[in-house]
């Protein structure tokens, strides 16, 4: 044989695997800023169900701006977050397509998605409230966080953290942008503390008497009780109480995990199934167990450490219509200086 | 200076075409290295100008607020952060190299190179480790507690370590091996004679250390003050943690919650231009200083026994930065790991995590230091003012934060995937996807752009050491660059390679942001997976990669200091 042909036969075969690989259909795949881990569950399952393989890539910032340089060649099909200003971003970079499937439209609520497809909640966390285990509150609302009484008592994680920009984003929706910087300055001036750390450092702080306030996640209070993050984690949960606020007219602020379909996926039909898939009882109940989350569906089971923080009232705004003032609420949390 | 640069110097030309074959001449170079450095620094310069391209789309509009909101505090907080980083990383990493380097004392051999094991923590371990060892019900305020015989921690609580102090605290004693490394080497090898004629001279210790030594390794604390400043300017991990908003964090919070990458774009090439001036000013304080010895015989400098209570004291300094920077951080980890295995048990895809972390180190490693040495090569034969620009382009990927440079690099790397698709396009073949976005390319890539500067430091400061008549000596007896690059200049050059070479490794191996964004899929690094534990609110379980982060840094340093000590004991046998 000479060099030629060998060379010839060389490049025919790889090339030849490389179509292999473009054509094997039965795989989909992820690109999240969701942790892999987390939702490794899910995807397991729907594996072992459909047979289709799901490769993962999970980043934390830079999602949207990768997928839009990879352009048309892009091999993303679905693209997962943790936020939903981080859902409405991705729509708004052009890197969505519209999906029109009566499964998903059925399971979701339509406040929890984008009236056009372009993106689905896939479960719910509620913005709580951890209060020292002396302080029992029937209710509370967010406005009461600006309360003169609470000066010097409530811990809270950065104001620019995307979980606080969209509370307070709620807040530019539901009452407008003065009021809501009124609201801002109200709650700076009863901060026990800087502003940072996690979630879960409000219910440490509380615990080690830093503050006897203050605002965190739902999902924290069942990784934290349920000892998932370690026995350490699990008294700082059981030092806490936890109340469901509310706005004074309205329900309670939640924010979603979700996914989109990449514009130029070119699994569509398995990003579409993986989606439909997710939103099944049997997945909604996984993603109550595995992270102690919301459904997204009415209906499916919750853990029970959750479901003892009470009924959730989900408010009736539209979630895209709070994340359109997202750029607003980071604007206002600089200009109160809230994290200074 | 050489000889040329002088001649150039002297040489006015009226209409400047002179000038300009002088500014390119590649006369004592050889084209090829000459094309070889201009191509690299171009490729070096690849993502800076996509950022460039970013910036450039911007309207500007949130400047007044960035303004009037942002940057004051910025800026203010970026100032105290470097100047507490510089003042501790220069007052840690030159006197522990000048108390092991000019004295003996029991344990100095060990501590001398167990002074580098805090270059094994990322800052963002060091953070976390300490916000938990700190914390009010943490172990070491309730064990203090208990010994003061209080109930709460209500009643007494030590300052919070999230705080500006606790920054500059943990990132110093994290970065001042920087410092050390290269001043150690000064003090050891080069400015021996100097200092033992002063000790001839009956000069006082503290006269010797601040009149001579001090000045001598000016160069070195220069290169290493910069990369540590550099690494704590671009820090992320532990300033946001730890509540501190520095230039970098409104970078990130520009981009992405005031949703404006061009004004980010913007930021971060001010901050290249704070650090570029920063740079150039300390250069031009020290012009008309330099360091090369003209000695022919570099000897070792001999230690002075340091016996009793100043043999104590000696060791306790010593033994401090890395209790402090090592051993609380390292032991932390070994507590949280040996819960986690009692806990949950090992995952098995760490090993194939620790492989991926590993190659990626060694290829960056090794390539950093080839091209670290082709452009200080370069700029050595031929001292003009282009391949001075070179050295100093290529090394500005370091002062860019790693997400923001990887947003750099995502439309560069597409854009040649793209081409690459066409051409099988139009020869007829199916496109064959992404080849270097999202693979191990795209990340070595990044991996060099960042970290070339810290191998060109080394580099640059070793070259400097060779007296030029050896170069002299060997054109005159008509040996060719190529073989002058390797037979003379690479192996006078090794402990300045090795140490390079250390410190890319141990960077590559910790780096995270641009790893997190341009890796493939499928594909993990010890530092990913420790993110992703730490997303998932599991930093625990994290533990264990974390530890490993830190063991497969030790390697290297544990082999550099064999060496060294090995170099060491050939040097001072007579």
């Amino acid at each position: 044989m000479t060099r030629t042909t060998l060379f010839r036969r060389l490049t025919l075969s790889s090339l030849g695997l490389l179509l292999l690989g473009a054509v094997q259909a039965s795989e989909v795949n992820l690109y999240t800023t969701r942790e892999a881990g987390l939702i490794k569950p899910l995807l397991d399952a729907y594996t072992s169900k459909t047979g289709i393989k799901v490769n993962t890539v999970f980043m934390k910032d830079g999602l949207p701006e990768r997928v839009a340089a990879e352009g048309k060649q892009s091999p993303a099909d679905l693209l997962m977050a943790v936020d939903v200003n981080a859902l409405v971003e991705l729509s708004e970079k052009n890197v969505t397509q519209a999906i029109k499937s009566p499964a998903l439209e059925a399971a979701i609520p339509a406040n929890l998605r984008d009236a056009g497809g372009h993106w689905f909640a896939l479960s719910v966390r509620a913005r709580t409230l951890y209060t020292a285990k002396n302080i029992t509150l029937s209710s509370f609302t967010y406005e009461d966080l600006a309360d003169p009484k609470y000066k010097g008592k409530i811990c809270i994680r950065a104001g620019q953290h995307a979980y606080n920009t969209a509370l307070i984003a709620h807040i530019i929706a539901k009452d407008g942008e003065a009021k809501a910087e009124q609201w801002l300055r109200g709650l700076k001036a009863n901060l026990a503390r800087k502003p940072g750390g996690g979630d879960r450092d409000v219910a440490r702080d509380i615990m080690a008497g830093i503050c006897d306030i203050g605002l965190g996640n739902s999902y924290y209070v069942g990784l934290m009780r349920s000892g998932a993050g370690g026995p350490e984690q699990q008294k700082w949960g059981d030092a806490i109480n936890v109340v469901l606020p509310s706005f004074a007219k309205g329900g309670t602020h939640v924010n979603v995990s979700g996914a989109a379909v990449a514009k130029y996926a070119p699994n569509k039909d398995n990003a579409v199934k993986l989606l439909e898939f997710l939103v099944s009882d049997e997945a909604q109940a996984l993603y109550a167990k595995a992270n102690f989350e919301y459904p997204v569906k009415k209906g499916a089971a919750l853990d029970p450490i959750i479901a003892k923080l009470g009924t959730l009232n989900i408010d009736s705004l539209q979630l895209g219509d709070i994340a359109k003032y997202r750029k607003a609420a980071s604007l206002l949390v600089d200009k109160v200086g809230f994290d200074n | 200076m050489t000889t040329e640069s002088l001649a150039l110097a002297r040489t006015p030309h009226p209409w400047g075409v002179l000038r300009l074959r002088q500014y390119f001449s590649a006369r004592h170079l050889g084209v090829g290295w000459q094309v070889a450095s201009l191509a690299l620094v171009l490729a070096v310069l690849v993502p800076l100008q996509s950022l460039l391209g970013h910036a450039m789309r911007g309207s500007g509009e949130l400047w007044p607020h960035l303004l009037s909101y942002v940057l004051p505090q910025a800026l203010q907080d970026s100032a105290l952060l470097l100047l507490g980083v510089g003042v501790l990383v220069i007052a840690l990493g030159s006197s522990l190299a000048w108390l092991v380097s000019a004295y003996d004392f029991v344990g100095r051999r060990e501590l001398s190179w167990a002074l580098l094991l805090p270059l094994a923590i990322p800052s963002y371990i060091i953070a976390f480790a300490y916000l938990d060892l700190w914390h009010p019900v943490g172990i070491l305020q309730s064990s203090l507690r208990t010994l003061l015989g209080f109930d709460s921690p209500r009643d007494f609580k030590l300052p919070d370590i999230r705080s500006m102090w606790g920054c500059i605290l943990l990132l110093g004693l994290v970065l001042y091996p920087y410092v050390y490394l290269p001043v150690r080497a000064v003090f050891s090898m080069q400015a021996g004679n100097l200092i033992e004629a002063a000790r001839t001279l009956q000069a006082g210790p503290q006269r010797i250390f601040f009149g001579l030594a001090l000045p001598l390794a000016r160069p070195a604390i220069a290169v290493g003050t910069s990369l540590a400043l550099m690494e704590a300017l671009n820090d992320l991990g532990a300033s946001e943690f730890l509540g501190v908003r520095t230039l970098t964090v409104s970078i990130y919070s520009t981009w992405l919650n005031r949703s404006n990458l061009p004004g980010a774009a913007q930021i971060a090439l001010l901050m290249l231009c704070i650090v570029l001036a920063l740079i150039s000013i300390e250069r031009w304080a020290r012009r008309h200083q330099r360091y090369t010895l003209a000695t022919r015989r570099m000897q070792p400098l001999a230690r002075r026994r340091l016996t009793g209570w100043r043999g104590v004291l000696a060791l306790t300094y010593c033994s401090l930065p890395i209790t402090l920077g090592f051993v609380m951080p390292a032991g932390y980890l070994v507590g949280e790991t040996y819960k986690r295995l009692r806990f949950s048990g090992l995952e098995s895809s760490l090993l194939s995590e620790l492989l991926n972390t590993l190659q990626l180190a060694t290829a960056t490693t090794l390539l950093a230091a080839l091209l670290a040495f082709l452009l200080s090569f370069a700029q050595r034969m031929a001292r003009t003012p282009l391949n001075r620009q070179i050295l100093r382009c290529a090394s500005l990927g370091y002062a860019i934060p790693g997400t923001v440079l990887a947003i750099g690099l995502l439309g560069p790397l597409a854009q040649f995937d793209a081409w690459i698709n066409r051409l099988f396009e139009l020869s007829g073949h199916a496109p064959i996807g992404l080849l270097l976005s999202g693979s191990s390319v795209a990340l070595i890539y990044a991996y060099l752009v960042r970290f070339l500067a810290i191998a060109n430091g080394s580099l640059e400061a070793g070259f400097s050491q060779l007296p030029t008549s050896l170069d002299d000596a060997a054109r005159t007896l008509g040996s060719s660059p190529t073989r002058l690059a390797w037979r003379i200049h690479l192996p006078l050059c090794r402990p300045a390679l090795l140490s390079a070479m250390l410190l890319v490794f141990v960077d590559s191996m910790k780096e995270l942001p641009a790893t997190l964004l341009l890796r493939p899929m499928n594909f993990e690094t010890l530092a990913t997976h420790l993110y992703g534990e730490a997303a998932r609110g599991t930093y625990e379980s994290g533990a264990i990669a974390a530890l490993l982060i830190v063991l497969a840094g030790l390697l290297p340093i544990i082999a550099l200091s064999r060496l060294a000590e090995r170099r060491d004991s050939h040097g001072s046998s007579p």
